[in-house]
């Protein structure tokens, strides 16, 4: 948590390989993903990080089901039959397993998400990190898109990382860390 | 690599009308070189078909210096009888040949009692000349269309000089020659049939049995002026003139043997100039192809990377590889060359086809009524597939290279 301004967004690239710090050094799963490259940055995110972004970012032409199953074509290159059983699986987990079919435009701002966070999940990530996933949802919807990460992250075990403003949804998380200008300044274990 | 057709075919239906706009100017641009080719390339055939069957034959063998000096027909450069067997027999052994006709070519004045003029004469065995210019019987256009137009005694009169002297199939004519020790002498000849005239030189000769030809010039023994050859396909014009060269021997005149010398048409005949005109017509036509194909795709496609930054930037976070997102353009720009090609070609055979059903008639010189059937080879079909797709490709290179080094952070925050 913390203010606008304050590097929530600039950590999360970070930790994401997004971005390089220009000093010290970043280990991220085991890996100084500092001294990355940029081909060997997008490997190491295809294979151990999943994103969840404020907008959604779906790509428009592609149904629910092949937004979800993209990485798999285009990162991890899995077969066909894997494919199919991880997305649907997944789809029943975010709930959106009826609405398989529908292009990003047909969805609601919600299950937009919900197929995002699929998305994330899909490559089995070790961390999936996520930039103000519910800035651009309603305090219920957000709630539940909080809730469900919370779900998945207990049947998956997968670390979910991510940046809010919003006090509210607060008691879903294990541990709330605040920056300011730039610094930690504490975490703190909350009793979700 | 299916999937990446997948995406590509769904990014290039998300713009529908833009992509149909690319895909519908690359295929005009294919159909109109389609189009150009088959008439411009039968336009051609007809031409040298016309040429080469009705009097020059697909090439033509001579004594070493005859065609530099062709103008003046001189007797002295004559291929002697055992030099023309020598041709002859080269040319029965030469597979691509087909028939081919000694002539004896000499300038001669006509008269029909009432006026003279000059004149060029082929003395000729018609049904070996026939043989190597099959059109010219049609060329006929009075009296009887047969080999029995040129039986001894007879002569076929070029149109326009029957026209100029109002000589008609039946009168009888003198024609007087001077052989090549300078004695003079004529025969009366019975006018056969009138000739049609056709473009270019040669095309306005008149034609009498070789054994009349020999009898006017007062040779001991026969002499050949020039050997027309015809070749099975036009194709093979050039392989057979270089094999028939190589077994002529050395171009050098000796004692013991003349020098040869074979030209093929397009060496004789001025219309080579205007086929190779055709042909660099075509090659412009071409280059106007590759220049439409390479503007369009190439402004679609840095279109399509200006509109996509943020979903490049989400691909590329997500974890896919710079060169997959590579590959994701220029499979898009590959998709636009393709379908473009196919749509082209579709219409062009159409247009072809219509063309064909049609029959274009025109006039080419003396020729009345040519009828074109343009066809197109498939090895056209596909040079001008796999150029559009080749330069697509390519067009699509820096958009996509663009695209692949694309920094994700800064794509994300695109808007």
């Amino acid at each position: 948590m913390g203010p606008s301004g304050s590097g929530k967004t600039t950590l999360l690239n970070l930790i994401g390989c997004l971005d390089k710090p220009t000093g010290g050094s970043l280990e991220v799963a085991g890996v100084d993903v500092s001294r990355l490259s940029r081909h060997e940055a997008a490997a190491f995110r295809g294979e151990n990080i999943g994103f969840v972004f404020q907008s959604f970012n779906l790509i428009p032409v592609l149904t629910a089901f092949e937004n979800i199953e993209y990485p798999l074509v285009m990162v991890q290159e899995r077969p066909a039959g894997e494919r199919r059983t991880r997305i649907l699986e997944l789809l029943d987990a975010v709930g959106m397993a009826d609405q398989k079919n529908k292009l990003p435009e047909q969805l609601s701002g919600g299950q937009k998400q919900r197929v995002a966070i699929a998305r994330a999940l899909v490559t089995r990530p070790k961390l999936v990190l996520a930039d103000e996933p519910t800035a651009n949802l309603d305090h219920e919807t957000a709630y539940t898109i909080i809730k469900l990460m919370r779900k998945i992250k207990d049947e998956l075990n997968t670390a979910f990382i991510f940046s809010t403003h919003d006090t509210r949804i607060i008691g879903e998380v294990e541990v709330v860390c605040t920056l300011e200008d730039g610094r930690l300044a504490g975490c703190e274990e909350t009793h979700g | 690599m299916g999937n990446l057709f997948k995406i590509a075919l769904r990014n290039l239906r998300r713009y529908k009308r833009r992509s149909a706009l690319t895909v519908s100017l690359i295929g005009v641009g294919v159909t109109f070189v389609l189009v150009f080719v088959s008439v411009s390339g039968s336009f051609k055939e007809l031409m040298i078909s016309d040429i080469t069957d009705s009097y020059l034959g697909d090439m033509q063998i001579h004594r070493r210096g005859y065609v530099a000096a062709i103008e003046s027909l001189p007797l002295n450069l004559n291929l002697t009888s055992q030099e023309a067997s020598r041709v002859a027999a080269v040319l029965q052994s030469t597979p691509e040949v087909s028939a081919f006709s000694e002539r004896i070519k000499f300038g001669a004045l006509f008269s029909n009692f009432a006026e003279t003029t000059n004149i060029r004469v082929n003395g000729v065995y018609p049904e070996k000349e026939f043989g190597v210019c099959p059109q010219m019987v049609s060329r006929i256009v009075q009296g009887e269309k047969s080999l029995a137009a040129l039986q001894r005694g007879k002569i076929l009169v070029p149109e326009l000089l029957a026209r100029g002297f109002n000589t008609k199939v039946g009168d009888t004519v003198v024609v007087v020659a001077t052989n090549k020790d300078g004695s003079v002498n004529g025969k009366t000849l019975l006018v056969s049939g009138i000739l049609a005239s056709v473009t270019g030189p040669g095309g306005r000769d008149a034609y009498i049995h070789l054994e009349d030809a020999m009898e006017i010039l007062r040779m001991p023994a026969k002499e050949v002026s020039e050997i027309a050859v015809g070749v099975k396909a036009l194709g093979q014009v050039e392989r057979a003139a270089e094999s028939i060269r190589a077994q002529l021997g050395p171009q050098a005149e000796t004692q013991q043997k003349p020098g040869f010398e074979v030209h093929t048409w397009s060496q004789l005949s001025p219309f080579a100039n205007i086929a190779r005109m055709i042909d660099v017509m075509t090659f412009f036509i071409k280059l106007m192809l590759i220049a439409i194909v390479l503007i369009s795709i190439l402004n679609v496609m840095i279109m399509a990377v200006y509109e996509r930054v943020r979903e490049i930037g989400t691909i590329a976070a997500i974890g896919t590889l710079p060169r997959r997102i590579l590959s994701l353009f220029l499979v898009e720009g590959f998709c636009l060359g393709s379908v473009g090609a196919v749509f082209g070609v579709l219409v062009g055979l159409g247009v072809i086809f219509v063309l064909n059903l049609w029959k274009i008639s025109f006039a080419f010189g003396q020729a009345q009524s040519l009828t074109l059937s343009p066809t197109i080879a498939p090895a056209e079909v596909v040079t001008a597939c796999v150029m559009v797709i080749v330069i697509s490709v390519l067009a699509s290179v820096q958009p996509a290279y663009k695209a692949s080094r694309m920094e994700p952070i800064d794509a994300l925050r695109h808007v």
